[in-house]
Order: structure tokens, then C-alpha cells, then sequence
């Protein structure tokens, strides 16, 4: 019985759904009832030029661009327009003066400073060093999640997702009670000891920032891997174990393989939201570490070097976009 | 290499849920044992048991004289294929097939020899660079055989393999399926489905699953011809089903529906009431042997055949029949007949269908 109601729902919904979709394309066809009658031949006079207009196109489609204006003109004034003074201003050397020629100079003092130089360099090393920290972490973590059945492996995948909505301070700051100098750790190795302080000190280097980057970032791979994951047919494990494949190689070769898609795009996220991260080194009070965005609030804030400051923010922004690019263009290659 | 696969009173179970109960099944080497059933019957479970995806609760699982209840699935040594391929999308189709000869860690320079073997059998030689997403459903099962069958397995389990593909694609297959078989004399096949025509074609015997128990087992033809249950009756092939009763005027006479027919009744006692089964394809229009009248309640035209409906004193009966010139009307008094060696009469005591 089941079966002869089925045909009978989408002819039914055909003839209800069909008008609306089509109604658009037919002007240039016969003339429809109920189209306001002088609008075409105003346009067809208007267009004399244009006989073999594809028949799609209705003459409302005209004027559709003005709902790209509002857009355009938010992201102008609200983003475009700072990024520009930005980049004006990383151009014009400040000496006192309100209007001055632009320049390079700017540029030539910042690179030319052992400062930004340093910072240029912890700033990728620690970035690629998160991602790639990040990336092993998450997708074993991932898989284990995903693959192997625990009690509660939805709830601490659920978690994930909430996990992913903390500011990236409150891991720093989970990580200072424990390991800072006055830290949960210090402070058991002291009392256990009475040694006067603990051995917990790397909180302020840059492994510091390491651990913290890589705990708060962790699970943005972990969720397009997991997405990925869910979408692997099992039966492809399956069969590549009775083919005689142990899991290491069905990871290597069945799995891998298929997640390199998430994994490039978990990675190159986390690897761009390291380099700009600003709150965890901060909060970390690595006073030795500094990274183009701690360069950036330094010259801005603290020096109030505002050409210098800009400098760095268009060097940053330069790293990110040109890294995305890149990504872009590599996924695309693998066909992702 | 010959091995064939024994359950030893296999029962599987989810959370107290029994989904295969104490399945006892031999198959023997180089056969082709087809598992027929509903969806739920358990037919898939035990395939996966010999797999190695499911731990039994209880019994055991031999390949050949080996136990391997407790074995890994990669240490069986078992080809498979599934219903979706299962190929692996990032692989071209010879590396695909290469895959089980490489985790088997086989000899490096055999390596593209065997692939061209297996290839070439499912006929997917001029293919071997193509990736999966390049071939269509149907190429995409052939590589799917041929990776199962390079390792040389000596037990080929095919879950549903040809439900994915349409109608004539099915049946091509099927015959690639028979000729690959009679290549691989030695190969023993569990083949589970819900088809019973792909069940009667390729298999040397059937077993028949309902409600994870194994109802019956046999040859194509013991189970067509000399059903036991109206079960299997019913699911091999298509049945009427006519509660009877036992007795009357004489040995091997059975009544229904207040008509007396003659069959072969066996030790059936006087009086028991039993099913009657008659395929619908072996009742004849018009007089003859075992006559019974009725009004006929729908027509169908199948091509070849007519179906007629036929209600016999408040029994539908199935009538198929080479295409009629003139088709009786809705309503018409007409008489069909069988022959009595056509009938089987089923276990006295089976409940009414």
C-alpha cells in the first residue's frame, strides 16, 4: 500500500512547486498574464542591441547589484577603510608632521630592528610548531574519539564544540593555576620539598605558549576531523581488515588519506589564528616572548610608534593572507 | 587452500538483543552457500561473525580446521565484498586491488602480476589506473571482487554484492559471479542476500534465516521443489498456501475448502490439519486433475504471464499463466487445477500463514 502512495506526493507538490520557479524566466517568451504590460516594450526598445539575450534573464535581474551595495559599504567603512588607513599609515614615517610624503622608511627601520626580527621569527616558529602540535594531537584524539567505542565519547565530543567557544585566555589561565610559579604544581613540589620554590618555570618561555596554543587549539583540527570522520564508510575498514590490514595501516592508508582535507583545513585555521594570537601570550607574562601582535600593542600602545606599530600589523596581515593563499591553492591542487 | 567454514551453535547478541541464535551451518570447500532472508534475519550477522567483526556470545567459527572465534579480522585470510563497494576513493583501482596483497606483506615483484591476474579475471584490466569515482556502479563492484579475490582467499564472503546495482546489471553479474566460481573451484562462497533469485542461481545449497534462527537448509532445488515450511515455501519462490485437512475418502486425499484433493499426503495422520503448498506457475486454467472453482477477484498482466487471483471458497489463489489471449473478467466463474505431484503438503501442526 505504502508504495503506490509514494508517486502520487511529488506529482501532486509538481504542480504547486513548477510556477514559481519558472514565472521569472518567461517574459522573453510569451507574454505572461499579469506583467505589467508597458515595462517590456520600454526595455526591448532600450535594447535593441542585445536580440539574442539568453531567455533567462528577467528584466528585474537589472537592478539586483544594489543588494550588493549594502554590504560592500559596511564591510568598506567598518573594515576596508581602517585596513587601508592602516597600510597608509605603515607608509608615512612619523616626525612630527601631519601630511608627509609617503614613504618607505618605515619599513626599512622596522625590519632593520633586531626587535621585529626576533618577533618575525618566534612568532612562525611558534605558530608552526602549535599547528603541527595541534595536528597530531587532534587526530589522534580524533580517531579515538571517533573510532574506538568508550562511554561518554559523545559527551567529550560535544564538549569539543563547547571548547571551541572559550576565549583563548581562560586555557592560559587554567594553565598559570596549575603550573605558574605560585601554580598548583609549585606548590605541592614546595610543600613536599620545602624547597623554597618549585621547578615549574617554563610557563613564561615560550613552551609555555606552546602548551597553551596547542590546548586551546587542539580542537579546531579535531572538529573538521571528526566531521571527516563521520563521513568514513566503515565498511571500507572493514574490508581493508579482512584484506589482512592492521590498524596502523588502515589508519596510515584508509584513513589518512581520506582525512588530509580536513587536516589541511583544521591546520592552515589554527596555523593563521596562532599567528595573530594575542591573548594567550599575553597572559602567559612571557615578558621574553614577543610576537607581531605583542609588537604591534608594544609600539602602538606602549611606544605610541604608531607608523612602526602599522608596519608589523601589514607584515601580519601580509604572513596570514599569503599563507591562506597558499593553503587555498594547494587544496585545491589535491583537490579538496 | 581448500577451507571451508563451520558454525558451531554461533549465537550473537546486542545489549541481551539476540540477533543470530545457535546457527549450526557447514560449508563445505568450494561451495557456494547462499544465506537468504529478510532484512533481520541474521543473515548478515553471521557473515560478519565470519569476518570477524562480531564477537560471538557463544559457539565457534572454523575456516578449514582453524578456530577463529577469537582471531583479529586481518588474521583470517578471508576475501569480502559489500553491498557500497567499499573501495578506497584516493587509490587508483591497481593499487586498490594491491592493497591486500601489500598488507599481506606478498612478495614485492609478484605484486603487479597478481593485480593483472585479478583484474583481468572481472574483466577490469584496461582500468587498472582509473580511480574508483571514475567507473561506474557496476565496474566499481568488479574491482571491488577482484581486490577480495587477489589475495587468494580461501573463503569469499559477498554481502548483498549485487543490491546496489540495477536490474540488468544484476543479472550480468550474476553470471560473472557463476563463471568466476566455476575458475575458483576451490574457493568456498557465503554469499547473504534478500534475492531469491540470486540465492537460486549461484548457490549449491541455500539456508534459509528468520528471526536470527536458521529455518531451513538445502539445495536450490529441494527448497523450490520440496519446501518443509511455509516459510521457506514462501520466500523461495513464490506459494499458494492452502490450509487443509488431512483425510477423507482414502489415502492421499487431502480436503479444502470443502473440495477433495488428490496429493501425496506421506504419514500425514487422518484428520491433522496441514498447508498445502502450490507454486502459482504450476496451476493450470480449466478442467483437469484437482479442480477447483472459484471467481476471479484481479487480473495482472506481466508480459510473458497473467497473473489471476483467483478466490476459492474465501482463499486467494495465485495463478500464473502464459499470456492469455483472452483474459477471464473480474468476477468470472472459472476452474483451475494442478497436478497432485505439483502439491506439497507441509508439516501438519504449521500454523496458518
Amino acid at each position: 500500500m505504502r508504495a503506490d502512495h509514494g508517486p502520487d506526493r511529488p506529482v501532486a507538490a509538481a504542480p504547486a512547486g513548477r510556477p514559481a520557479g519558472h514565472h521569472p524566466e518567461r517574459p522573453s517568451g510569451a507574454a505572461p498574464a499579469g506583467r505589467p504590460v508597458g515595462h517590456r516594450p520600454a526595455r526591448s526598445a532600450a535594447e535593441p542591441h542585445r536580440p539574442g539575450r539568453p531567455a533567462a534573464k528577467s528584466p528585474r535581474a537589472a537592478p539586483r547589484w544594489i543588494w550588493a551595495l549594502p554590504p560592500v559599504a559596511v564591510l568598506a567603512l567598518g573594515f576596508l577603510y581602517p585596513l587601508g588607513l592602516v597600510v597608509q599609515q605603515s607608509f608615512s614615517p612619523d616626525e612630527g608632521g601631519t601630511s608627509v610624503e609617503p614613504s618607505v622608511e618605515p619599513y626599512a627601520e622596522v625590519f632593520a630592528s633586531e626587535a621585529f626580527r626576533e618577533a618575525l621569527s618566534t612568532t612562525v616558529w611558534l605558530a608552526v610548531g602549535a599547528t603541527v602540535g595541534c595536528l597530531v594531537l587532534g587526530f589522534v584524539l580524533a580517531l579515538v574519539i571517533a573510532f574506538v567505542p568508550f562511554p561518554g565519547g559523545k559527551a567529550v565530543a560535544k564538549f569539543i564544540d563547547v571548547f571551541l567557544s572559550f576565549p583563548s585566555f581562560l586555557i592560559t589561565l587554567a594553565l598559570l593555576f596549575i603550573y605558574g610559579t605560585v601554580g598548583m604544581a609549585n606548590g605541592v613540589w614546595t610543600d613536599v620539598t620545602g624547597a623554597a620554590e618549585g621547578p615549574f618555570h617554563f610557563l613564561t618561555t615560550p613552551w609555555g605558549v606552546l602548551l597553551a596554543e596547542i590546548t586551546y587549539f587542539t580542537p579546531f583540527v579535531m572538529r573538521p576531523l571528526l566531521a571527516a570522520f563521520s563521513q568514513l564508510d566503515t565498511a571500507q575498514l572493514e574490508v581493508a581488515s579482512s584484506l589482512g590490514a592492521k590498524p596502523a595501516r588502515i589508519i596510515r592508508q584508509v584513513i589518512l588519506p581520506e582525512a588530509l582535507p580536513a587536516l589541511a583545513a583544521g591546520g592552515s585555521l589554527v596555523l593563521v589564528m596562532c599567528l595573530n594570537e594575542f591573548g594567550i601570550v599575553l597572559f602567559t607574562g612571557a615578558k621574553g616572548v614577543t610576537t607581531l601582535p605583542m609588537l604591534v600593542y608594544s609600539k602602538a600602545i606602549l611606544e605610541s610608534d604608531y607608523p612602526a606599530a602599522c608596519v608589523v600589523a601589514v607584515v601580519n596581515i601580509a604572513i596570514s593572507v599569503g599563507l591562506y593563499s597558499l593553503y587555498r591553492v594547494v587544496s585545491r591542487r589535491v583537490g579538496a | 587452500m581448500t577451507s571451508g567454514i563451520r558454525f558451531d551453535n554461533v549465537s550473537v547478541a546486542y545489549g541481551g538483543n539476540t540477533v543470530l541464535d545457535s546457527l549450526d551451518l557447514t560449508v563445505e570447500p568450494g561451495e557456494v552457500m547462499a544465506l537468504l532472508g529478510p532484512s533481520g534475519s541474521g543473515k548478515t550477522t553471521a557473515l560478519r561473525a565470519v569476518a570477524g567483526f562480531v564477537q560471538p556470545v557463544s559457539g565457534r567459527v572454523f575456516i578449514g580446521e582453524r578456530d577463529v572465534t577469537r582471531l583479529p579480522p586481518y588474521r583470517r585470510g578471508i576475501g569480502m565484498v559489500v553491498q557500497q563497494y567499499a573501495l578506497f576513493p584516493h587509490l587508483r583501482v591497481e593499487d586498490n586491488v594491491a592493497f591486500g596483497l601489500k598488507a599481506q606483506k606478498a612478495v614485492k615483484d609478484e605484486i603487479p602480476g597478481r593485480v593483472a591476474e585479478a583484474l583481468d579475471m572481472t574483466g577490469m584490466a584496461s582500468y587498472a589506473k582509473r580511480y574508483p569515482r571514475e567507473l561506474s556502479g557496476g565496474q566499481q563492484q568488479r574491482v571491488a571482487i577482484a581486490r577480495a579475490l587477489a589475495i587468494r582467499p580461501g573463503v569469499l564472503l559477498l554481502d548483498e554484492p549485487l543490491s546496489a546495482l540495477d536490474a540488468q546489471l544484476r543479472s550480468g553479474m550474476l553470471a560473472e559471479l557463476a563463471r568466476l566460481h566455476r575458475e575458483l573451484p576451490d574457493v568456498s562462497i557465503l554469499y547473504v542476500t534478500h534475492d531469491q533469485v540470486e540465492a537460486l542461481t549461484l548457490a549449491d545449497r541455500i539456508a534459509v534465516m528468520d528471526k536470527a534462527r536458521l529455518q531451513d537448509c538445502g539445495t536450490p532445488q529441494q527448497l523450490y521443489r520440496r519446501p518443509t515450511t511455509e516459510f521457506t515455501a514462501s520466500f523461495v519462490g513464490n506459494a499458494n498456501l492452502l490450509p487443509v485437512t488431512v483425510g477423507g475418502e482414502g489415502a492421499g486425499v487431502v480436503s479444502f475448502a470443502g473440495t477433495s484433493l488428490n496429493v501425496a499426503t506421506g504419514g500425514a495422520t487422518s484428520g491433522a490439519t496441514a498447508t498445502l503448498c502450490v507454486r502459482p506457475h504450476l496451476v493450470g486454467l480449466g478442467e483437469g486433475p484437482n479442480a477447483l472453482r472459484g471467481t476471479v477477484t484481479e487480473v495482472q498482466w506481466r508480459g510473458a504471464t497473467h497473473r489471476l487471483y483467483v478466490d476459492v471458497g474465501g482463499h486467494r489463489l495465485k495463478a500464473d499463466l502464459r499470456e492469455l489471449r483472452a483474459t477471464p473478467e473480474l468476477g468470472e466463474e472459472v476452474t483451475v487445477h494442478f497436478a497432485a505431484e505439483d502439491a506439497v503438503l507441509l508439516g501438519a501442526g504449521v500454523s496458518d500463514g
